[in-house]
């Protein structure tokens, strides 16, 4: 979230998309709930199913699952043509007034430099137009001249009128525009929208775009970096954040540094290649002009005296992968025999899909399979899974018990950032051990090995750092501090990412966390909650900045430089992120330097972390289009009514096609339905089906089925029924509602299908099951495809066929 | 006597509110019949201690209560929400009020648990057995499938056949301790829950 949980009571409109925070996030949709009753907010939800948090929304508008580009495009469209966007904020807090170079266009469905043969895009031409002497963007303040953003834009969207945008997602154009006139209310000062979503706009092969279409929407607005705006994901684990920002994801180093790259040998290169560039002279480019002494401390941190100015402080010992590593690829590998060995902790591969069929062939692939867990998974098990021959699967299998959240302290980090710390409540149950003492002590293992008989560059194995008092069982408040960082000199604990050098004489783990460890102790231990209102929360905006620590620097809101005026006057004084008071900057943590006089000609544009300065209407940091455009899920029943040649994306990325396997999309004719999935309430990914209370109040595996589309195939609630893809099935019971139901999308009548994920072959459920679960994965269904940018799974928008056993 | 502090009464209320209410108590009478009730609490003596929910990413603040029995073993009286909290304020989900059954289960593995190639049955082994293989593997793994330079004579430093995959249930700081192991054994294949 650039907000946080408690920042959505400050909006005035709540716009909920590919979410269902009702029932996802119970206690967090509190602080919608806060906004409606205390402020009479209101809260518009598009959803392919009208759920919870639509019987509590002011408006529900029945969104045909994958299409919210679309929607998105409309509603900037609606703001575009009738001049509803914030002008002020438009003209100087986003690149609007940038010129972009001649060679940029579109036609048809595609952005210039496409490459049929590689389906990728060269994307030289989404660049700005520079001044030769300066190298720094041309800019009209106008906004007329014709290569300006805001014009492109203008074109770009003019396309997505209401019925088109009607015709696409299915909503009737009167809601629609109903939708739109409340939306373009928000781009006056004094009022805020916020736009929250979760996975149900991720999980698309338009994932990225989806999620980019949001935020090119409130930077229209005006609506970035302020109390009650921001572009909000709500995230589905306890620490998916903090394990994301401490980049346990194959594209990144800690504090979102890029992962290198081959043919970068030393820093200036990483540098010059990774960080953002400065492209207007009032942009200060703090990201990028840091970004060598965030990865030169990094690695100070990690390789002690064995990284020094001499050998580009051991930049060789992080390794630069070939291509894309992330989750589909690692099945990709194992299916094609490239994968030996694979370690799972707290998350099973087999439940988690796409493709569930296929991933448990990837598994049998494998030689070796580790699985950390406090419970057993379908991962773990997935070799007697039921029909499947135990005696015929190869892979060597370990199920380590590990330690449940309560057994050990640390922290977790919410949607919001902020970084709360934990005690260790109760000892280890049984043998379990701590997943990072599991992990010391083999690591502590195989370096032994090498020590004792060598083998490939051992050599960011025998000098990583381990200065723990036990170097097999690290404590975490000793990998707290290490995290935040110190000066290698004085040995005092670093106070900001600010002070962080490159001449190898400070270390951090993770830069963006620096400031949460001091000398003085640790900030996310810190308790100063609603115990106190007034004295914990002065402004009254919910900030709390004496609660727990929030990243970075304890900001509660990102980019809040944009909450307030070119003189530094809250947009709406009843709502201030920071103002200026003609000294400093007050009121959140300043995301700008703290005492920069807003009048000073040479002040900073708000924006500081990126190399324009300004928030980014126009990007070439997407590699399907630097605006957002609406294609079809790689499986639909309709041709992509805005361009039927380039229907899907073009640059999606097909992994069975480019292995040479056998195709696994469907068609309509053999599989008419969309299909969408999601949690329920008592559901967390797939744990809670060892719990107890939680099995008893959701049982059994159901699929929602609209009323008119089981009426037409004689299906009752109860029944049994069969839905299939072209990579499997699952067998569960009819729950027949009107909570799905037809709807009319480019002309024709399609209908959606609702499926929980959750249940498989594990948990109390399966146990107690004749078939034990043998087709309740839901991700059998899924298709094995994902967003071009990210790869992020396409579980959302997919074809089924529907039976009744 | 005692009585009953805010925070405690709050922590009564919220359990016992609806019992009062169909009493049709009034709020004087609450109090009075809150006092009452916390005699009677498991939780009256208890060690108080603070956690964060294993769900969802809310970050809903919990107090938990536990007490050493006279065999010296920690039990688990009760997990509730954390009152302070300005994120959930004393609220829970069905998920977080029955968090309780997550933390302590019959279902836990209880011991290392060891599959052989081919084999239809698990294994109960020794931690060490498991650390000794599992870092066996992993060299021999590491080494046959360790690319120090690609094709276009780059210095790449790459293990391309292990994957590591999970995190989310980590404690950060034990998340970041992965990334710092991962990486130096060379691993490209690092993923967490974010995409899934």
């Amino acid at each position: 979230m650039t907000n946080h949980w408690r920042d959505i009571k400050n909006a005035d409109l709540i716009l909920i998309n590919g979410a269902n925070p009702a029932e996802a996030h119970p206690v967090g949709f509190q602080w919608f709930m806060r906004a409606k009753l205390d402020r009479g907010a209101k809260i518009v939800h598009a959803d392919p199913r009208f759920t919870r948090t639509s019987a509590v929304a002011d408006t529900y508008l029945r969104i045909r699952t994958g299409t919210d580009v679309a929607y998105f495009g409309g509603l900037i469209n609606h703001v575009l043509q009738n001049n509803l966007f914030h002008d002020v904020y438009v003209r100087n807090y986003t690149n609007a007034s940038f010129l972009v170079k001649d060679g940029y266009a579109f036609n048809d469905g595609l952005f210039s430099g496409y490459n049929a043969s590689t389906r990728s895009y060269n994307i030289a031409s989404w660049s700005y137009d520079t001044d030769a002497a300066t190298g720094f963007a041309k800019r009209d303040l106008t906004l007329q001249n014709p290569r300006s953003v805001f014009q492109l834009m203008k074109q770009h969207y003019s396309r997505y009128s209401p019925d088109v945008v009607s015709s696409i997602t299915g909503i009737p154009v009167d809601d629609f525009n109903k939708v739109a006139d409340l939306v373009g209310q928000m781009g006056k000062p004094d009022k805020v929208m916020t736009i929250v979503y979760a996975v149900g706009l991720t999980h698309h092969t338009t994932g990225g775009q989806l999620i980019r279409s949001g935020a090119v929407l409130q930077l229209l607005l005006g609506n970035m970096g302020r109390p009650g705006g921001g572009m909000n994901a709500e995230r589905g684990h306890a620490n998916i954040q903090g394990n994301t920002d401490h980049a346990i994801s194959w594209e990144i180093l800690p504090g979102y540094l890029k992962i290198p790259a081959p043919g970068q040998k030393t820093i200036a290169d990483y540098v010059a290649q990774s960080a953002p560039k400065k492209s207007d002279p009032n942009s200060w480019n703090f990201f990028g002009l840091n970004y060598g002494k965030f990865m030169v401390s990094t690695l100070k941190g990690w390789y002690g005296a064995a990284a020094t100015k001499s050998n580009e402080f051991a930049f060789n010992f992080i390794p630069k992968p070939a291509s894309n590593a992330s989750w589909m690829t690692i099945y990709d590998q194992a299916l094609k025999g490239k994968m030996e060995g694979l370690m799972l902790s707290g998350m099973t591969a087999a439940s988690i899909g796409p493709d569930s069929n296929q991933v448990r062939q990837a598994l049998a692939n494998l030689k070796w399979l580790v699985v950390m867990d406090a419970l057993p998974t379908t991962s773990s098990e997935f070799w007697h899974a039921p029909g499947v021959d135990a005696g015929q699967v190869k892979t060597e299998v370990f199920m380590l018990p590990a330690t449940h959240w309560i057994e050990k302290d640390g922290s977790f980090v919410n949607s919001g950032r902020w970084s709360q710390w934990k005690d260790q409540v109760i000892p280890p149950q049984g043998q379990a051990r701590h997943d990072h003492w599991i992990l010391a002590d083999i690591f502590q293992r195989v370096k032994a090995l090498y020590k004792s008989g060598g083998g490939k560059f051992p050599d960011p194995i025998m000098s990583l750092t381990f200065d723990y008092k036990d170097p097999n069982k690290p404590e975490l408040d000793e990998i707290a501090k290490e995290i935040n960082g110190k000066d290698l000199g004085t040995g005092k604990q670093m106070t900001s990412f600010a002070n962080l050098k490159d001449d190898g004489t400070t270390t951090t783990g993770d830069w963006i966390y620096t400031g949460s460890y001091l000398d003085s102790g640790n900030l996310m231990k810190r308790r100063a909650g609603i115990q106190d209102p007034k004295a914990n929360d002065p402004t009254g905006m919910g900030f709390y900045a004496g609660w727990a620590w929030s990243w970075p620097l304890n900001r509660r809101v990102m980019y809040n430089r944009a909450s307030a005026d070119l003189d530094g006057k809250a947009w709406d004084p009843s709502r201030p992120g920071i103002t200026w008071n003609g000294k400093s900057w007050v009121g959140d943590v300043p995301d700008y330097p703290a005492t920069m006089d807003p009048h000073d000609p040479a002040a900073w544009l708000p924006f500081i972390m990126n190399g324009e300065g300004v928030g980014r209407l126009f990007s070439n940091g997407m590699v399907d289009g630097p605006f957002p455009e609406h294609y079809e899920p790689i499986e639909s029943p309709v041709a992509n009514p805005l361009h039927a040649a380039n229907s899907a994306s073009p640059v999606a990325f097909l992994y069975d096609k480019a292995a040479g396997r056998p195709d696994r999309f469907g068609t309509a004719t053999e599989f008419p339905y969309i299909a969408t999935s999601y949690r329920l309430t008592e559901h967390e990914h797939y744990v809670t089906q060892h719990v107890p209370h939680l099995v008893q109040l959701q049982p059994k595996p159901f699929v929602e089925i609209p009323a008119e589309l089981a009426g037409t195939k004689g299906i009752k609630s109860g029944d049994r029924v069969r839905v299939s893809s072209k990579r499997g099935k699952v067998e569960v019971l009819a729950l027949v509602t009107k909570r799905l139901g037809p709807m009319t999308v480019a002309g024709q009548t399609v209908y959606q299908i609702g499926i929980p994920i959750h249940w498989g072959y594990v948990g109390i459920s399966a146990d107690s099951d004749p078939s034990h679960g043998r087709y309740w994965l839901a991700n059998a269904l899924t298709p094995f495809v994902g967003d071009a940018n990210a790869r992020t799974p396409e579980f959302k928008a997919f074809l089924v066929n529907l039976e009744k056993i | 006597m005692p009585t009953a502090t805010r925070r405690e009464f709050l922590k009564i209320g919220v359990a016992g509110a609806s019992a009062l209410a169909a009493a049709g108590l009034g709020f004087d009478d609450a109090v009075a019949e809150s006092t009452k009730i916390q005699q009677q609490l498991r939780i009256a003596g208890a060690k108080e201690l603070h956690s964060v929910c294993p769900y969802c990413a809310v970050g809903c603040s919990l107090v938990a209560y536990t007490r050493q029995n006279s065999d010296g073993k920690v039990e688990l009286l009760q997990i509730e929400g954390d009152p302070d909290s300005p994120v959930n304020e004393g609220r829970l989900c069905p998920k977080g009020a029955t968090a309780m059954q997550l933390a302590v289960s019959p279902r836990r593995v209880e011991s290392p648990q060891y599959r052989a190639p081919g084999a239809t049955g698990w294994k109960s082994v020794s931690w060490d057995f498991v650390l000794d293989k599992i870092a066996q593997n992993i060299k021999a793994s590491r080494d046959a499938t360790f690319v120090a330079t690609d094709g276009n004579g780059n210095t790449v430093n790459r293990t391309e056949g292990i994957a590591f995959a999970g995190g989310a249930a980590f404690s950060s700081e034990e998340g970041y301790f992965a990334t710092k192991l991962m990486r130096s054994l060379g691993l490209v294949h690092l993923e967490q829950q974010a995409r899934v």
